[in-house]
């Protein structure tokens, strides 16, 4: 059942909310627990089921997405049959090269869609995380009989000042869903879309030229909502952890979450491990008397100082005397000697001096941008 | 297409003073430094040096090597045209039998040599840690005009004696080659490490193979008969760190060399990387009580206790509070909460119980046992466990099926 099924990522997300972390980079291509990216998880999770044909739609900043992919070898999806195909905008006559939106993206790949062998396509976007197999929502989707599933997840709280691309899905007693609505005022369930939908690649098909032809170019907001009466669609209820990496705040909050225990389990379940580029760092060196406390320290870091409740990525270099506590350090962070850091996230490459003093709040975290000096 | 070298890796011993850590696995394969295993230094040395083929000959407990090496993609030795080769002992036409020596193993692949048609002949050792640009020494061998090269390692004269020790001109030519003499003449000590010209290891080692009473090895046959024919004969110094891990004491020193700020062998060199497989883990992560002094720690490590001086592989767990002082811990082992840990290998899945003491003193009440391969340092086999409250004394080594008493 699982080889029937092909995954197609979209990965144009423009989010302001993301603020200098996509700057120079796609959403999908945002750094998460220390040395993944928020595409090893989607990836990971279609590889895990055992998919074998990927289609990622790339869309904007695609340079560091193309340049962590490779080839796809590290996700196994490197094939002579299906494996990793990434789709860069092109021009047709019919196609400008640049999309209106979702639904303009996928009908310029439906190509690729229509050449692929499998009868079910996984849907995804690029910002929202987790670790799953889709085996039971792909078995659940043909036994209910829908058109269209949706995975969800409950969520409870809300800030209305975070809310973005926020699915509320109503349902009856069969989980059928009898309402969508988007970016609600006052959100009717807790229900929350996770970006992920399953379908017949024909529907798929259809539903987008169908949406296209009436001038329409949002998927969630013209394919899914405006379709609850004419379409079967059903919710598939995922109960285990979700990172929605949508706003500065969402990617701290995520990130920070990885240093509970249930949460490191749920996300880096060794039954489905997650997969991401090798980059043959050698494994993490404390010296004198450095240490780490409540924190994720990847490969290829140095520690002389003190760590606290943080996130290191890959590389990162904590010089004698530092302070780092409630921070993300991102790949070759350097932090020199008796500087103090605390809610600051760190983008690639920055490197503070020493005896620099440097705080933000854990409502907002400072972001320090990719490979500026302090 | 031919190649200029081809470097043939010499993995099948034994390493019988390993003791139980080669019970299963060839010397090569056991684990080095936190996230390698010993081959992949001279894999990446090859690769970095620009050496693209490489013949990895197998004999002994091959299965955990060959699983490893795979395709060679880790080392970017996946090629098109070479890349690398794992070559078993095999049944032909006209013979079969198990590799007799070091010399017989390179002349049974002698075919696999001559397919990529090449100049020179890389020999290479499975079980030194050190990293060697070969394309120096080969240029050297080169500029020499030599039909054989040996890399030698200036060692302290008081330790001549343990080594093959190359007594040279002042040009480098080397005049004799003594084993281990008791009263050495210089310290230039063969690293068993030789590029020969292909044409003259072919002579060699097809009349190797016709003398009855050879040994068929490289260091005791070929380079002493060659020596003695007066063959260009060359020793190429080399500087730098290099450590036979042939024994227990010297595998823990060596790990213990890649410590502090100033270690005596430095893996973070991004112009010279070591490359190994990976095992896909998330970062380490460091709790509550986790101390860590003058250590290494891989990813998939979860730490809630004190490390010191110690090098700990990856998908180690350490419980809260244990403390782990001097030792290795090899891969996925479990150090259970409260658990002491001294001078210890504690071997790849073993687990510790809580509070058990390992590597601590040796009582007058405790059994004697053997400490020849061990000295001072205590050695946990892989996949053992170890009682909670268990203690195990200084040079002890506990094997599967063996209880150890509270």
């Amino acid at each position: 059942m699982t080889n029937n099924a092909f995954g197609l990522i979209y990965t144009g997300e423009a989010n302001a909310m993301l603020r200098e972390l996509t700057f120079s980079r796609s959403v999908a291509a945002v750094p998460f627990g220390g040395r993944y990216r928020a595409i090893d998880f989607l990836l990971s999770d279609l590889v895990n089921t055992g998919i074998s044909n990927v289609g990622l739609i790339a869309q904007r900043n695609y340079h560091s997405l193309m340049d962590h992919l490779g080839s796809g070898k590290e996700w196994d999806l490197h094939r002579k049959r299906d494996g990793l195909f990434i789709l860069p905008p092109f021009v047709t006559k019919d196609n400008t090269g640049v999309y209106r939106g979702t639904i303009d993206a996928i009908r310029s790949v439906l190509g690729y869609v229509r050449r692929s062998s499998q009868k079910y396509v996984i849907l995804t976007g690029s910002h929202t995380i987790y670790n799953t197999t889709y085996d039971d929502m792909i078995r659940q989707h043909i036994e209910s009989g829908a058109e269209i599933t949706i995975m969800y997840s409950v969520e409870h709280g809300f800030d209305r000042s975070e809310q973005f691309d926020d699915l509320r899905l109503t349902m009856d007693a069969d989980g059928r869903v009898t309402d969508l609505s988007i970016n609600p005022y006052f959100p009717p369930t807790p229900y929350r879309g996770c970006d992920a939908y399953i379908m017949e690649k024909e529907r798929l098909e259809y539903l987008v030229e169908e949406a296209a032809a009436h001038g329409d170019s949002d998927f969630m907001r013209d394919v899914l909502v405006k379709n609850v009466d004419k379409c079967r669609i059903y919710g598939w209820r995922y109960d285990g952890y979700v990172a929605r990496l949508d706003s500065v705040n969402t990617f701290y909050k995520h990130n920070m979450a990885l240093l509970d225990g249930a949460v490191r389990s749920d996300m880096f379940n060794p039954k489905h491990p997650i997969y991401t580029k090798v980059k043959d760092e050698v494994p993490a060196k404390y010296i004198g008397s450095g240490t780490a406390v409540n924190s994720m320290v990847a490969d290829g870091c140095i520690i002389e100082g003190r760590v606290e409740n943080s996130i290191l990525f890959r590389g990162v270099h904590v010089c004698r005397g530092a302070v780092v506590k409630d921070s993300i350090i991102m790949q070759a962070g350097y932090i020199g000697e008796n500087s103090r850091l605390s809610n600051i996230v760190m983008d690639k490459g920055v490197s503070v001096l020493n005896g620099r003093n440097l705080s933000g709040h854990e409502s907002y975290p400072v972001i320090l941008r990719k490979g500026s000096t302090v | 297409m031919s190649k200029k070298v081809v470097a043939m890796l010499l993995a099948g011993g034994q390493g019988s003073r390993l003791g139980e850590l080669t019970k299963s696995m060839a010397k090569p394969a056991v684990p080095f430094g936190g996230k390698y295993r010993i081959i992949d230094f001279p894999l990446s040395n090859c690769v970095n040096s620009g050496i693209d083929t490489v013949g990895v000959l197998t004999q002994y407990e091959p299965m955990e090597l060959n699983a490893y090496i795979g395709t060679g993609q880790p080392w970017d030795l996946d090629r098109n045209n070479g890349g690398v080769f794992v070559l078993p002992p095999y049944v032909s036409s006209s013979s079969e039998r198990w590799y007799a020596g070091t010399a017989d193993a390179i002349y049974q692949n002698m075919t696999f040599i001559e397919r990529f048609d090449p100049d020179y002949v890389l020999i290479l050792s499975g079980d030194h840690i050190y990293k060697m640009d070969y394309a120096k020494m080969l240029k050297y061998h080169e500029s020499k005009a030599a039909d054989a090269t040996i890399a030698v390692l200036t060692v302290p004269m008081e330790e001549a004696s343990r080594f093959g020790i190359m007594n040279t001109d002042d040009d480098g030519a080397i005049i004799e080659f003594e084993e281990k003499p008791r009263h050495p003449k210089s310290n230039k000590a063969s690293m068993g490490i030789y590029i020969f010209n292909r044409s003259v290891l072919k002579e060699y080692l097809s009349a190797d193979e016709k003398d009855p009473n050879s040994d068929n090895d490289f260091g005791k046959n070929i380079i002493p008969g060659m020596i003695r024919d007066g063959k260009r004969m060359y020793a190429w110094d080399f500087e730098g760190y290099w450590k036979d891990v042939g024994t227990i004491s010297s595998l823990l020193e060596a790990n213990m060399d890649l410590l502090g700020s100033e270690p005596k062998f430095n893996l973070y060199d991004k112009e010279w990387r070591i490359y190994s497989k990976s095992t896909g883990m998330p970062p380490h992560y460091a709790a509550e009580h986790a101390k860590a002094e003058d250590s290494i720690i891989t990813e998939g490590c979860y730490v809630d206790g004190e490390v010191r001086h110690s090098v700990l592989f990856s998908g180690v767990n350490v419980g809260t509070n244990a403390v782990i002082e001097d030792s290795v811990i090899m891969p996925n082992a479990v150090i259970g909460a409260g658990a002491v840990i001294k001078k210890a290998i504690i071997g790849e899945g073993a687990v510790i119980g809580e509070n058990a003491e390992v590597g601590c003193d040796k009582l007058p009440s405790d059994p004697d046992y053997e400490t020849k391969l061990t000295g001072d340092i205590t050695l946990i086999s892989g996949s053992v466990a170890v009682e909670s409250g268990a203690r195990v004394p200084k040079g002890m080594v506990v094997t599967a099926g063996k209880r150890e008493r509270r």
